[in-house]
């Protein structure tokens, strides 16, 4: 029996009893049971719904329904007003980001928690949220249509806001991190040799979280693309103008299931082209 | 040695696989029930011992109606209780027909309940229990003066519809179609409480509901009648349905549906009789 205190008894995996410590194979230890049978359940409820589209798709008609202007108004809607919210994400929420990592101010940490709130709310609640505020009758949208004219809801423009409140956290929370990580003895360095702060993160600091940047962006891609409830709340469902494809999953499942899977299997392309694109970062095989 | 662990290993993996596919023999086992042909709430005095939990799966119109009925139902049958599932009529039938443990269903329209009927989902025929009439529901005071149908077609008004897919947009379509209009909205929304909120909450100015979505909003919207309802009336259909799990209680909620009490509760919330 070895003890807890012993040294090295910290270090290295150890498999519960002392006959299961042999190594097999190629150097691996033997799988202990309670951990792979969960596991394989686990895998198998995470694919089997994804394989199920696949084996219910209707692949005989896939090229008609996939060829109906609905679809593409809808896939277009989807991948403009997506791409349009990450920018949105990204100019915003990279300086916010950076406001969180890098300066002091009193009650960051609430600060920090509230961006984040939007990632655990109920997308619907964000909708109504946004309605409330930006609405037509809303706290800052009623002054919005008095002075400019300009209504949010039922717009394009309503896509992008309830896509970008829902999706801009992600991006914030990645960058941070990233920011957090990062060394900010270069940034340090380029002021004392002369750069303005904004120089220094311009030239420096950017240059350094990029692929932070980068992989943020595209999860809050994804997300917006994948965007329900904020959108049919706060933007409402018109073909080509708000009408993206998750919506339009929603509404063809009540009369044209077939359509709808047609649909689901776009975006799921769309889901494993991104998670492909991501692969060097989540799917390593190290 | 080496063989043993690889020998371990592997028997490892065949009882996992064992395992998985027993449980998803499980999950493809459907649940056993007595289909007796029964006509669908046959009024069954006879047996007041009921208990247990009846799931109702009902068009969103019936909120209000449905739940008073609920109260009045565990009262009358102490140790019953009565849960709701409120939506589009079309989800409701989709999730029936993708196997949802559902006692009744109520949709909005007859062909909605087609959905479940032609899956063969439903015990018996359904029955009309109560019938509904659009009405224009705009801005309390009117600030737009909408007065017919056709001052839906008034450029610069934002009006709401409900999707085509749900018995509420299919209805508006049919008047707009009976008096040849042709309205633009600028959103045509999932279920028919969803384009109320929107004129509730005055970020649309008008929507095309049911006579019972304005009654039940109070004075937040204001209802206009309009003639060409009358050319889409719909009717509610109410049906048990084939794996209602708690089939006895059910049918005593569709007996309280359709009784003289059960109308005069709908009646208020402003259906029409079948």
């Amino acid at each position: 029996m070895t003890s807890l205190l012993e040294p090295g008894a910290a270090t290295g995996p150890r498999t519960g009893r002392p006959r299961r410590r042999r190594v097999g194979a190629g150097g691996r230890r033997g799988v202990p049971l309670p951990l792979l049978l969960p596991g394989l359940l686990a895998l198998a409820f995470l694919l089997l719904p994804l394989l199920a589209l696949l084996v219910r798709a209707p692949w005989h008609s896939l090229p008609e329904q996939l060829s109906s202007t609905e679809v593409w108004q809808a896939l277009q809607l989807s991948l403009v007003s997506a791409t349009a919210a990450t920018a949105v994400s990204l100019v915003l929420g990279v300086p916010l980001a950076w406001l969180l990592a890098r300066t002091q101010f009193p009650g960051r940490g609430f600060v920090r928690a509230l961006v984040t709130l939007p990632l655990v709310l109920p997308p619907v609640v964000g909708g109504v949220a946004l309605l409330l505020a930006l609405g037509r009758n809303g706290v800052i949208g009623r002054w919005l249509d008095a002075w400019f004219g300009i209504t949010l809801p039922f717009t394009t423009a309503g896509v992008v806001l309830a896509e970008a409140f829902v999706a801009m956290p992600f991006l914030v929370i990645s960058v941070e991190g990233t920011l957090r990580a990062a060394d900010p003895r270069y940034e340090e360095a380029a002021t004392t040799l002369g750069a303005s702060r904004f120089t220094a993160f311009r030239r420096v600091t950017l240059p350094l979280i990029a692929p932070g940047i980068a992989a943020g962006a595209v999860l809050a891609w994804a997300r917006a693309l994948g965007e329900f409830g904020a959108t049919i709340t706060f933007a409402g469902n018109f073909p080509g103008r708000t009408q993206t494809m998750p919506l339009a999953v929603y509404l063809a499942l009540q009369n044209d299931p077939d359509a709808a899977i047609a649909l689901s299997l776009v975006l799921l392309a769309v889901s494993i082209a991104v998670l492909a694109g991501l692969r060097d970062r989540w799917m390593t095989t190290s | 040695m080496k063989t043993r662990s690889v020998r371990r290993t592997r028997r490892t993996l065949q009882l996992a696989g064992a395992g998985a596919a027993a449980l998803m023999a499980l999950g493809a086992c459907s649940s056993s029930s007595n289909s007796k042909d029964s006509a669908s709430g046959a009024p069954d005095a006879a047996s007041p011992k009921l208990s247990g939990n009846v799931t109702v799966f009902a068009a969103a119109s019936l909120k209000e109606g449905f739940t008073t009925l609920g109260k009045e139902f565990e009262k009358d049958h102490p140790g019953t209780k009565v849960s709701f599932n409120f939506g589009g009529s079309d989800t409701l039938a989709a999730s029936i027909t993708g196997g949802a443990p559902a006692d009744v269903f109520a949709a909005a329209s007859p062909k909605t309940m087609a959905i479940v009927t032609d899956k063969k989902d439903a015990a018996g025929t359904p029955a009309t229990f109560v019938r509904n009439q659009l009405e224009i529901a705009t801005l309390p005071g009117n600030p737009h003066k909408v007065a017919a149908l056709k001052d839906l077609t008034a450029s610069g008004l934002k009006v709401v519809l409900c999707d085509k897919t749900v018995p509420c947009g299919a209805a508006a379509q049919k008047a707009l179609d009976a008096a040849g209009l042709k309205v633009t909205p600028v959103s045509y929304e999932q279920d028919v409480k969803a384009a109320l909120n929107k004129v509730e909450l005055k970020e649309a100015d008008a929507a095309v509901v049911y006579e019972t979505d304005v009654k039940s909003a109070g004075g937040k919207v204001e209802g206009v009648e309009f003639p060409e309802s009358a050319k889409a009336i719909n009717d509610y259909p109410i049906v048990l349905l084939k794996n209602a799990p708690n089939a006895a209680a059910a049918r005593a909620f569709i007996a309280l549906v359709r009784s003289a009490e059960g109308q005069k509760v709908l009646g208020e919330a402003g259906f029409l009789k079948p």
